[in-house]
């Protein structure tokens, strides 16, 4: 038995050396596997390694080292001093309210916090595969209306705030989760036409998607901005950020329709053929049998919808909506804190790289379970 | 008995299920259209009388007037005192400018990245992930604000950064040397793409002959011939000078070279490294969409790693990487339009400064979405046409 058991650690026949013995062999194993495995490959990783060094230590000596954390009040001459040497951080302390809640009433800012993270909860609840169905229909009616009582007030004893008072990230997420509410009932309409077999109302959807899908949303914003008041009746007043709301409803309605038909032409043939064979009407057929597999299969197309989208709200800096991106490039216009601009702009550069960043990780993770099932 | 005679006959065409379908369906469509033309004929009909109210008129007789509108960055001749249509014909040709250099370069870029992403090297691979997941989470008008903001925080001319010779990098923008542009010159550029034409026919000619008797012919002489050779006999006949003029420094500013402005330059910056990133990705997909299989019979065949990529799988991958890439070129163009936030003047800013000059909203956008639409289709029939030469031929 003894001799048995001890074969295996006899030394193999084969001539290939064992590197599991200790750690630094391990890591020159790795190393001549990943970094060193041909000539070419470590030139290249030398140069990068070169490269790289460089470059990490220039940023951290500028982000860190160098950095003023914080100043007293609009006193910015030694963030000046060290222009291009040092970063001045100092900016985010003093201006984080703005950025983050734009010119909404100081001491009720609380409100749009209490919004922004509604918004978060309700996203993370989206992602949970065991809320999908009517439930998540009530909690996405219930959450916006919670959040339209926030930011409003009015009731509750909260005090009536109006809506060119609203900025900053609220109102990025409003902007983007209105315009999936509304957009996606209504790409589900237009991808339902374009795929009908009535010619008056395909050639309708045709038309409004390959318009919309032309032009550039600049030109749809403009349009909301300057157009439509022209295209309204006399007193009729539409305020300029529910405008803007309508382009990127429009917008949002055009791209997921395109979406939704990829999906609708992924399901079989066969199951058309067995709705129509139990007598269900066009409604019915389409609401419970095609559209629910259609949207499981492009579902990881749709997040990446979502985060182009989320990133396109924040065109609305050229029209003057106060969004995230619009009340961080006004918060530098301040004199005493103009020279620091690329500060701010990495901190909300975090901001919406943690939004599109967890989304996009949660497309892949969706990729990953369709391909194993 | 005389009465239900005809029944018979009638009868199919009456069909209750059929026609009850049909029926609806007619009824659907008035109904839809009938919403549609309404909404729309209640619209325009606003619209004229508030542009009555306005006293704008309608129609595109603006364009015929003097613009009064300075260009600072224009390829062809233009003076405030131009009229619109010239105005505009500067900013299609701006917007044509960015989109076109703009797609080539993202190609390029967007291409090396992909393949560096399945490198071996773990070093370069990871590098290329994380460029691709920073450049893709963050808007790219952000990115493009960040671009023109370091361009602004270069030094003033008299200290530019000098990276080499002749190149000169401020708060200027970017300055290169170059030729001059004169007839001769464009003449000898014009026999370089006649080269090039007729070196596609003869490569064609060369592989088709190859295909019949199997063998290899050198295509390099050709091409030297034709692109290198024919041109520079016709620079030597005509007497072209090619004699590179360097940017000089001459008090606060820069004479002579080409200068790409700091707009157009953040402008392209920006477009180049968002849209390369999405690129990458998808010539990244494209290649791991090609067979292990046709690796290993490359391989087998003793091909080296790059012929390997350039012959075999290449071109197959280009065949799932086409279409998407479509979509990314035509997103480019479209996102050429974020110029108006750095204030590159291109068909959007344009029209929005003749919108608010004139108040002609209407004609304004319309005109906007003319030139996007016309660019999109030109793009969308190219690439089809494209797809279609290299779509595999089922034998």
């Amino acid at each position: 038995m003894t001799s048995l058991t001890s074969a295996p650690e006899s030394p193999l026949p084969l001539g290939r050396p064992q590197y599991r013995r200790t750690l630094s062999a391990r890591i020159i194993a790795w190393l001549r596997a990943n970094l060193f495995a041909s000539i070419p490959s470590s030139i290249m990783s030398l140069l990068l390694i070169a490269v790289l060094g460089k470059a990490f230590v220039s940023l951290v000596q500028w982000g860190f080292v160098n950095a003023i954390w914080i100043v007293s009040g609009d006193q910015t001459g030694p963030c000046r001093a060290l222009r291009g040497i040092g970063a001045c951080w100092a900016v985010i302390p003093e201006k984080y309210r703005f950025i983050l809640f734009g010119t909404y009433p100081f001491s009720e800012q609380w409100r749009p916090a209490l919004a922004t993270l509604t918004f978060i909860a309700l996203f993370y609840l989206t992602t949970r595969r065991s809320f999908w169905g009517r439930k998540l229909v009530a909690t996405w009616i219930g959450a916006l209306v919670l959040i339209g009582v926030l930011m409003w007030g009015g009731i509750f004893d909260l005090t009536y705030v109006s809506q060119d008072r609203w900025g900053g990230l609220p109102v990025t997420l409003i902007l983007a989760t209105f315009g999936l509410a509304f957009g996606f009932p209504l790409g589900i309409l237009v991808a339902l036409g374009r795929r009908s077999k009535l010619p008056a109302i395909r050639s309708l959807c045709v038309l409004y998607v390959e318009l919309i899908r032309g032009v550039p949303l600049i030109s749809l914003l403009f349009m909301a901005s300057v157009m439509f008041p022209l295209f309204m009746p006399d007193g009729v007043n539409i305020d300029k950020l529910l405008r803007a709301q309508i382009a990127f409803v429009l917008y949002a309605g055009a791209y997921l329709a395109e979406v939704i038909r990829g999906g609708l032409q992924a399901v079989p043939r066969g199951q058309y053929d067995a709705a129509d064979a139990l007598g269900l009407s066009y409604w019915k057929k389409n609401g419970l049998i095609i559209l629910p597999q259609a949207i499981r299969h492009v579902i990881p197309p749709l997040v990446n919808t979502f985060i182009a989208f989320f990133k396109d709200t924040s065109l609305v800096l050229i029209i003057g909506i106060f969004d995230l991106l619009t009340t961080a490039k006004t918060s530098i216009i301040d004199p005493a804190w103009q020279s620091f601009s690329v500060e701010v702009y990495i901190f909300v550069s975090l901001i919406y790289f943690a939004f599109c960043f967890a989304m996009s990780r949660y497309s892949r993770q969706l990729e990953a379970q369709a391909r194993s099932s | 008995m005389t009465i239900s005679t005809p029944e018979p006959q009638r009868r199919p065409r009456w069909r209750t299920s059929w026609s009850r379908q049909r029926l609806s369906g007619l009824l659907w469509q008035i109904l839809v259209v009938g919403i549609a033309v309404a909404v729309v004929g209640w619209l325009w009909s606003n619209a004229l009388h508030n542009l009555s109210v306005r006293r704008i008129s309608t129609g595109f007789a603006f364009l015929g007037r003097e613009a009064g509108m300075p260009i600072a960055d224009s390829w062809i001749a233009y003076s405030p005192k131009d009229p619109y249509v010239r105005a505009f014909l500067v900013g299609i040709i701006n917007t044509l400018r960015v989109a076109v250099i703009g797609i080539v370069l993202a190609t390029v870029l967007g291409t090396l990245i992909g393949i560096a992403r399945l490198s071996s090297n773990w070093l370069l691979a990871r590098l290329s992930a994380v460029y691709v997941e920073i450049l893709r989470d963050i808007p790219l008008l952000l990115q493009l604000l960040f671009w023109y903001v370091l361009m602004q925080g270069l030094p003033a001319a008299r200290s530019a950064w000098k990276p080499i010779d002749g190149v000169y990098l401020s708060n200027r923008g970017l300055i290169l040397p170059s030729v001059p542009i004169e007839d001769a010159n464009l003449w000898v550029l014009g026999a370089a793409v006649l080269g090039l034409i007729a070196l596609y026919f003869v490569r064609r000619r060369l592989v088709a002959q190859q295909m019949a008797d199997g063998r290899m012919r050198p295509v390099w002489p050709y091409a030297l011939g034709l692109v290198v050779g024919l041109p520079a006999l016709l620079s030597l006949a005509i007497g072209a000078s090619w004699t590179i003029t360097i940017p000089e420094l001459r008090g606060f500013n820069f004479v002579g070279g080409l200068t790409l402005a700091p707009e157009y330059f953040a402008l392209l910056i920006a477009l180049v490294t968002y849209t390369s990133a999405f690129i990458a990705e998808i010539v990244r997909s494209g290649i791991q969409s090609v067979h292990i299989g046709q690796w290993d019979a490359a391989k087998a065949l003793g091909l080296r790693r790059g012929f390997m990529l350039r012959h075999i799988v290449l071109p197959q991958a280009l065949r799932v990487i086409i279409l998407p890439m479509t979509s990314q070129y035509l997103n480019l163009t479209k996102n050429s339009s974020l110029a108006v936030a750095v204030g590159y003047q291109d068909i959007v800013s344009i029209a929005n400064t003749t919108l608010n000059q004139t108040g002609q909203a209407i004609e304004a956008i319309a005109l906007i979405m003319l030139v996007f639409l016309t660019i999109s289709l030109g793009i969308s029939l190219f690439m089809n046409w494209y797809n279609a030469r290299i779509a595999l031929v089922e034998r």
